[in-house]
């Protein structure tokens, strides 16, 4: 009981409150404990609250989607998109096609140049203030809004080239940019420094040691980091609305032409309030969804196998 | 050569070596150049309508495309509402996730919860934005009528839970917060860990209750950083576009009433483009220069706090 009567007066994490006098100590007691058995029940409870939206949008999404992607396998994903709205039935051909090729050119251009960014970063900046200022603007860069940097590579590409796969893909690949060199960085300094010295100590130059010890090691890390730019790249939708325009018939020249992705074709379906339309909207939204999810659970899989080695 | 004991290797860098590590630089410093390169292209390309407009771009409420008046004050202001609204619902629920992940959690579940939560970010925009504005926004509003009738007749709340529409402030407001939920808990999870173990076992073994030790350790120890994650999800909610653009509703107008229809600037933007005259594209451009200095202040801010606290949690 003596032991009770002075730790009631510390809430404060050991600093001394002005409480000094020690009230009824059971009550108290009891008190305190059931306010701490609340608050956590209500941080379990934040984390029921958070999931419950992406269960009903999954469930909606499987449920609205499935019977368009489904009906008559795999002609949703193949056919081409009606020209009238109102026409019931697939498909979403060209904007698959358009989602696989944008996205892959713009992972092609933004793996390598993020990758060398982090290599940068990490193996020649360090801590000079160049690299502090690169490290610090490219934190800032992820928070570019979509919008804006599609916008951007209008102003600069679009008016001068006209609408095209690229485009988007441009504009994909700079916002993915500062995710991948952060991502990267980070699994770069994972890597042993040892690991380094032991490739200098056999007179390997720098960017030997770079590409042929310290990537190889980080690798895992490096795909999974990547892969989760990429599951956020194959759902933007914002910056392709002035790059891609839009079309209805597949077109696998991802340098030149209009084009079209599931993104785009959900957010203009959405718009209708025609069945037709709206199935498709589902139908695609449960591709769309279905490629995302993929990339997250192999991003896992690879960063899983890459903290089990360690 | 006499220099044997030197630790780093001292011979020239051969050609490749050197081209290597200018591909690198080079790398860096296009993060540089593409910033640079927005702000000047955005300026430029938007000066006709800033000129055409001058100040009043900024403080004028009426965006009226036939008499080409472009006011963009309503399009900030609903920017600003809605991601104000994301924010006071996300700091509590993310919060709650990101202590309960680290403070009260077993160790087995702390990877489950991490993973389910990080599925919110999986979700594409426009499938948030699908769901929102075909299925949410017809109970969402008999949901905010009720809120209205127990308000209605309470001075200041009467107004800002008024007479409810399906796509409105909060509409958008919520899906913006469930957009943003895995950021915040994410990093305020990350300075929660560095909390010194001495530190909490300190305060349990002088008998504070774990609620106690959260808030006489972890949280204070912890608020910079969770400032900084806060920031960071706020620059997000305000640049979010096309949830936003399918469920604020496309709504001209400055109201307290956060049940009603609004437009947030990249809305605005997504949903006039491809109708736009060269003037109004140049004005819509505008408002993309006005949002990315929006975000940019507050993620310049966000970083220097987020830096601020690694650096403290350095020494």
């Amino acid at each position: 009981m003596a032991v009770t009567t002075r730790i009631s007066g510390i809430g404060g994490g050991g600093q001394p409150t002005t409480r000094t006098v020690a009230p009824d100590l059971r009550a108290q007691k009891s008190w305190r404990r059931t306010k701490s058995g609340i608050m956590q029940w209500l941080m379990g409870a934040s984390i029921v609250v958070a999931l419950l939206p992406v269960i009903f949008v999954v469930i909606t999404v499987i449920g609205k989607g499935a019977s368009s992607v489904f009906t008559g396998f795999p002609k949703f994903l193949t056919a081409a998109i009606p020209n009238q709205e109102r026409k019931i039935g697939p498909g979403m051909g060209p904007a698959v096609v358009g989602t696989l090729l944008i996205t892959a050119l713009a992972t092609a251009i933004a793996v390598p140049l993020g990758i060398l960014g982090a290599v940068y970063l990490h193996e020649y900046g360090g801590r000079s203030p160049f690299a502090k200022v690169v490290r610090f603007l490219s934190n800032v860069m992820t928070g570019v809004p979509s919008i804006v940097m599609g916008l951007f590579i209008y102003v600069i590409f679009t008016l001068n080239f006209g609408y095209s796969g690229l485009g988007g893909a441009l504009a994909l690949a700079f916002l993915m940019l500062p995710i991948i060199i952060r991502s990267v960085e980070v699994m770069l300094k994972l890597v042993p420094t040892s690991l380094r010295e032991a490739s200098y100590a056999l007179g390997t130059s720098k960017s030997r040691t770079v590409l042929t010890v310290v990537l190889p090691s980080a690798l895992p890390g490096v795909i999974s980091g990547c892969l989760l730019a990429v599951a956020r790249a194959a759902g933007e939708t914002a910056p392709l609305l002035f790059t891609i325009f839009t079309v209805n018939q597949t077109n696998r020249n991802v340098f030149s032409g209009a084009n079209t992705t599931l993104s785009r074709q959900i957010f203009s379906n959405a718009l209708s309030s025609l069945s037709g339309a709206q199935g498709r909207a589902w139908g695609a939204a449960l591709t769309l969804l279905a490629i995302a999810f993929l990339f997250t659970i192999i991003a896992r899989i690879a960063s899983a196998r890459f903290s089990a080695k360690r | 050569m006499a220099i044997t004991t030197a630790p780093k290797m001292n011979r020239r860098p051969t050609p490749a070596d050197s081209t290597f590590r200018y591909m690198c630089l080079g790398a860096g410093v296009l993060v540089l150049i593409v910033l640079g390169l927005i702000t000047y292209t955005m300026t430029t390309k938007s000066w006709d309508a800033f000129s055409h407009m001058g100040l009043s771009f900024f403080t004028d409420k009426r965006w009226d495309i036939a008499n080409q008046h472009y006011g963009a004050l309503s399009y900030i202001f609903g920017t600003l509402y809605s991601a104000t609204i994301a924010i006071l619902l996300a700091i509590p629920l993310s919060l709650g996730i990101a202590l309960f992940t680290t403070q009260v959690a077993p160790l087995w579940l702390k990877r489950p919860i991490t993973y389910l939560i990080d599925l919110l970010a999986v979700v594409p925009s426009v499938v948030w934005g699908l769901w929102g504005a075909l299925v949410l926004a017809a109970p969402i509003r008999t949901f905010f009528n009720h809120i209205h009738d127990i308000f209605k007749r309470v001075p200041v709340l009467g107004t800002i839970f008024g007479a409810a529409q399906g796509k409105s402030f909060s509409t958008a407001g919520i899906i913006l917060a469930v957009m943003i939920i895995p950021i915040i808990t994410s990093l305020s999870r990350e300075v929660m860990e560095t909390v010194p173990p001495t530190d909490r076992e300190g305060a349990l073994a002088l008998g504070a209750t774990r609620w106690e030790m959260i808030k006489g350790t972890v949280l204070p120890h912890s608020r910079t950083g969770i400032i900084g994650a806060v920031m960071l999800g706020l620059g997000r909610a305000m640049g979010e576009t096309i949830a936003a653009a399918l469920v604020i509703g496309g709504a001209a107008q400055i109201s307290s009433n956060a049940f009603a229809s609004g437009d947030s600037l990249p809305a605005v933007i997504a949903n006039q483009w491809s109708e736009a005259d060269t003037l109004q594209k140049s004005a819509l451009i505008g408002l993309a220069m006005t949002l990315f200095a929006m975000t940019l202040i507050v993620n310049l801010v966000a970083n220097s706090v987020v830096n601020r606290s690694e650096r403290r949690r350095a020494i």
